[in-house]
């Protein structure tokens, strides 16, 4: 009933192909973003910012990064977190290096170092497939992490081996660093993190996207179409380790203030590519619902024996943590293996035509 | 800098060679736990395509298991037959509950699976045995522990004899393994079901049951690796990283090849010691040995996509 969609004719193909041919669809998204704009940062804590909100964006820009790469163009990458650090490490020299530089800038010129070295890494992927690419990823993954360990320069040989982000001040207000407070850190990530989606949503529904998907679909038949499928993979993984340098660079510059290199170790990876999967590969908005999910239901379940009253030693709940997330990843893949997003749209079709089944 | 990568590693090795046996013999034993856990991997990948992503903690659960058994006052080999009894149920009810509905999903959804049953061991097996580092029952097993003193060209070779139990029960049980999968009628129905799923199932063969006994054959490899890995390092969840390494051998040896695996697997065992140590220790800062598997095998796959062993990949349109 809310969802009907009688009576919008489209009259152009420009109409049809729109972002949102449905005008619910843009009211919805309009909701979303007051939301996040104007309701969120108003009535968020301190605690909910830095566990909730920043969080929950920065992860769904890394897993956009990854989908742009796994769910698009259909190759598989075991090695985001590797990535995440070469953008968060080239941020964080560029930074100290150049000190007069507007951080957000910076931020977003980091992800063009992850972009060439994910290219670097990306050119085995012309003559590997499969599995066998998942795995020569995790070359990507284990070398650069022991890189930013044992190359000193790039943590200004620090006797901690961490790097630690200065403040950073943005026409006279602190956006990163001690003394940077929470909402306006949002506020920068929201930015940047809508700029991207939105680069991607055109990116993927335009001519490049289509190359992307149809050389997931098949590579072979893309090629024979004329296809060439060596600038449509190595752009996927320029593209995507863009978005996944940026969203390294946020991680530690937005939200966690200091890294470690083993931060960016496998773990990290899997999280990521969780909420790519359970989000549904090959969606925009999926990475997002995932997002929410892997991120928010820990800090439910933290929260939850403190609620019922029953005492649970803190290594146990993060036990029981790890166990829930597992069981759940296997729930949602058996309940829906297109993840979040396809379950979306299935209770959007059936918005459309109710009160009648079909 | 040139000489110090061309010439002194090869001086080196021919100043020592007893130490230079030294490092080919540790490696040579980790290659063979890498040869052991891409066994596990292999042997499920051919028979469902699954990319098991559980095997590395399925070692350190069945070591847990058998560790906290005796921890109860279980005698030894009373809490090995115990834990073989647990890895079958585990084989169970992976087969039940996570494989069962997903038959004919996508490889990388199976994939996803196996990782979402890695984190549930990991936690189920934290809160059952907690996650402090435990000390394998080696002697309880009657497993010798001393060390075996050779010296070659007057100098010093230590050999641990329970190294060499390893090496020795691995070696059998690949032995066995062979045997079963091309001797026995089970055998050969899991190799069927490796070469095609559907003829196989036209000829009568249960996809279930041969899905249960490969996990529970994977689990009882994942046993042993787990005994000889926990009695050189001791018993904890930071085994799974070498989980992380049977998946180069894997790339190395090629999916579907026993071979493969076992020939990949000391190939990377022994190659990522000797660089380890005249290369990466000298030169690198050392703690190569994390990449240096990996890295090699993306070399060998620029060259042979389909690995040393594996089956030639053919694409039709």
């Amino acid at each position: 009933m809310l969802y009907r969609t009688a009576g919008q004719f489209k009259t152009s193909y420009e109409a049809d192909q729109a972002l949102f041919p449905i005008k619910q669809d843009a009211f919805l998204l309009g909701v979303i973003l007051l939301l996040a704009v104007v309701v969120f940062p108003l009535t968020a804590s301190e605690f909910t910012f830095q566990t909730l909100l920043i969080p929950i964006l920065i992860y769904s820009l890394a897993a956009l990064g990854l989908n742009i790469l796994t769910g698009f163009a259909g190759q598989l990458s075991l090695g985001t977190a590797a990535f995440m650090g070469v953008g968060a490490y080239a941020c964080y020299k560029m930074i100290t290096l150049m000190p007069w530089m507007n951080p957000i800038v910076a931020i977003l010129l980091s992800g063009v170092f992850s972009a060439g070295i994910g290219v670097a890494f990306g050119i085995p992927s012309l003559r590997i497939k499969g599995f066998y690419l998942a795995i020569a990823t995790l070359a990507a993954q284990f070398f650069l992490v022991w890189l930013f360990e044992k190359w000193a320069w790039l943590y200004n040989y620090n006797a901690s081996g961490a790097i630690q982000v200065p403040n950073l001040e943005m026409f006279g207000v602190y956006v990163s660093g001690p003394q940077a407070s929470s909402i306006v850190q949002y506020y920068v990530v929201l930015f940047i993190v809508g700029l991207l989606t939105w680069v991607c949503i055109n990116l993927t529904r335009g001519n490049l996207g289509r190359t992307w998907k149809a050389t997931r679909d098949m590579d072979i038949a893309a090629e024979l179409i004329g296809i060439n499928l060596m600038k449509s993979k190595l752009t996927a993984f320029a593209v995507s380790s863009y978005i996944v340098g940026v969203a390294g660079a946020l991680f530690v510059f937005m939200w966690r203030g200091a890294a470690e290199p083993n931060l960016f170790d496998i773990p990290l990876s899997f999280r990521i590519l969780f909420i790519a999967i359970i989000g549904g590969l090959g969606s925009v908005m999926g990475n997002y619902l995932g997002a929410i999910l892997i991120v928010g239901l820990p800090v439910v379940l933290n929260l939850l024996p403190n609620a019922l009253g029953i005492p649970i030693g803190s290594a146990t709940v993060e036990h029981l943590n790890i166990m829930i997330v597992g069981s759940l990843i296997v729930f949602f893949l058996i309940v829906e293996p297109h993840g979040l997003a396809q379950l979306w749209r299935l209770i959007r079709e059936k918005l459309i035509i109710w009160p009648f089944p079909h | 800098m040139l000489k110090d990568i061309f010439i002194t590693p090869f001086a080196d090795m021919i100043d020592a060679p007893d130490f230079l046996l030294q490092v080919l013999w540790e490696g040579l034993v980790s290659g063979i736990l890498y040869a052991l856990i891409a066994l596990g991997f292999v042997l499920i990948f051919r028979s469902s395509r699954i990319f098991n992503f559980a095997q590395g903690i399925m070692v350190v659960f069945a070591a847990l298991t058998l560790v906290g058994l005796h921890a109860f006052g279980v005698p030894a080999w009373i809490s090995v037959i115990l834990t073989l009894g647990v890895m079958f149920g585990l084989a169970v009810s992976i087969e039940r509950i996570v494989l069962r509905p997903l038959v004919g999903q996508p490889d990388i959804i199976l994939f996803m699976a196996t990782i979402g049953i890695t984190l549930f061991l990991i936690g189920f097996g934290e809160i059952i045995f907690g996650g402090e580092n435990k000390v394998m029952i080696t002697e309880e097993l009657g497993i010798p522990t001393d060390s075996v003193l050779l010296e070659p060209w007057g100098g010093l070779l230590i050999l641990e004899e329970k190294d060499i139990t390893a090496v020795a029960v691995a070696a059998l049980l690949v032995i066995a393994l062979l045997a079963f999968l091309n001797k026995t009628r089970m055998g050969r129905a899991i190799r069927a079901l490796g070469d095609d799923h559907q003829a196989a199932l036209s000829v009568g063969i249960s996809l279930q049951t041969v899905w249960v006994l490969v996990w529970f054959i994977a689990g009882i490899i994942a046993l042993v690796t787990g005994i000889a890995w926990g009695a050189r390092a001791g018993v904890s969840f930071a085994l799974e990283v070498i989980a992380y390494k049977a998946l180069p051998v894997l790339m190395l040896g090629g999916l579907e090849s026993i071979t493969g695996a076992i020939i990949g697997g000391l190939l990377i065992g022994l190659s990522e010691k000797l660089f380890e140590i005249y290369w990466g220790q000298p030169l690198l800062g050392g703690n190569t040995e994390t990449w240096f598997a990996f890295v090699l095998a993306l070399i060998v796959l620029l060259f042979r996509p389909q690995g040393l062993f594996g089956e030639r990949i053919i694409e039709r349109v």
